[in-house]
């Protein structure tokens, strides 16, 4: 099994990054964008099969390593 | 007096560090981030800037897991004194010692030049030999500066006077280089053992690089 972990700053918090690019869209004449927010993806390989255990051990990482829960939100998906 | 200063792969400061205190007359020891204890007569622990495990992740978030990080939280429960530079301080609100996080700076570049700091509380042991209001000059040099904190963590920082130090110009007016939250350079815990910032103290302590200004500061450690 694979967990896709999304990890992005939190609504509200300043995402320079995104900000940047949706400036440099702009500039390239794609205006029809309200707003870039940057994310990061981390890919994990489990070797395991209950999607239960899985999700909860993942969640586990993202509150202890994957995000930084002051400034970001993470999102699992199991595949 | 002992300063403890503690080395990641990838900590750079570790050596100024110890350069600087050892010209204020402490005794230092560099500790590897592999040790499991950290010496019982240090007066106060060091976490050197740097870039500890290359900022992978996020900057200061591997090196919170490092073997050494339970004897630091240890001491710091214990009352003990630490100081965060730089990355260091990084490394100390990943691990939950002190309040907030630290984001990519707001420009996105790299900054590294002086810095006009203004002294926002000296009731502490750390800027104890400053006034409030004092203006000082140091060096900063990060990618990752950004403070960051809620509005509620930001109203008890002010309620127990944890804010030491927030970025200014020459005059002292607000002047904010990286998009700090309410120009923050540097904060402390509730109870006042724990301390970090972004500038650099140990880079100025001698007028032929430019400042003096951090004797002033690594002095208030000293016995």
């Amino acid at each position: 099994m694979k967990a896709i972990v999304n990890v992005s700053l939190k609504a509200g918090v300043l995402d320079s990054q995104g900000k940047a690019v949706h400036h440099a869209l702009d500039s390239l004449h794609f205006n029809g964008v309200e707003d870039v927010r940057i994310g990061k993806q981390i890919v994990l390989k489990l070797n395991e099969n209950d999607k239960e255990k899985a999700m909860a051990d993942v969640t586990k990482m993202c509150e202890e390593l994957l995000a930084n829960t002051v400034i970001e939100d993470y999102e699992i998906e199991l595949v | 007096m002992k300063v403890s200063i503690l080395q990641f792969p990838g900590t750079n400061c570790e050596y100024d560090t110890q350069h600087a205190f050892e010209s204020l007359g402490a005794h230092t020891e560099i500790i590897w981030h592999k040790s499991e204890t950290i010496p019982s007569d240090t007066d106060l622990l060091v976490v050197a800037g740097g870039f500890s495990y290359g900022d992978y992740l996020r900057s200061g978030a591997i090196a919170k897991f490092s073997p050494v990080m339970k004897a630091v939280s240890a001491y710091a429960k214990e009352g003990g004194k630490i100081l965060g530079i730089c990355n260091g301080f990084q490394v100390l609100t990943e691990a939950g010692l002190l309040p907030g996080a630290l984001k990519r700076n707001e420009h996105l570049h790299f900054i590294s030049k002086h810095h006009h700091l203004r002294v926002q509380s000296n009731e502490n042991i750390f800027l104890q030999k400053l006034n409030n209001g004092d203006i000082v000059n140091i060096p900063i040099a990060h990618h990752d500066g950004n403070y960051y904190i809620d509005d509620a963590g930001l109203s008890e920082l002010k309620a127990n006077g944890q804010i030491l130090l927030t970025y200014c110009d020459e005059r002292g007016n607000e002047k904010n280089p990286n998009g700090s939250v309410e120009s923050i350079a540097g904060v402390c815990n509730k109870e006042k053992n724990i301390f970090g910032l972004m500038p650099h103290p140990e880079r100025a302590m001698e007028l032929i690089l430019g400042s003096d200004d951090g004797v002033k500061m690594l002095q208030g450690f000293l016995k």
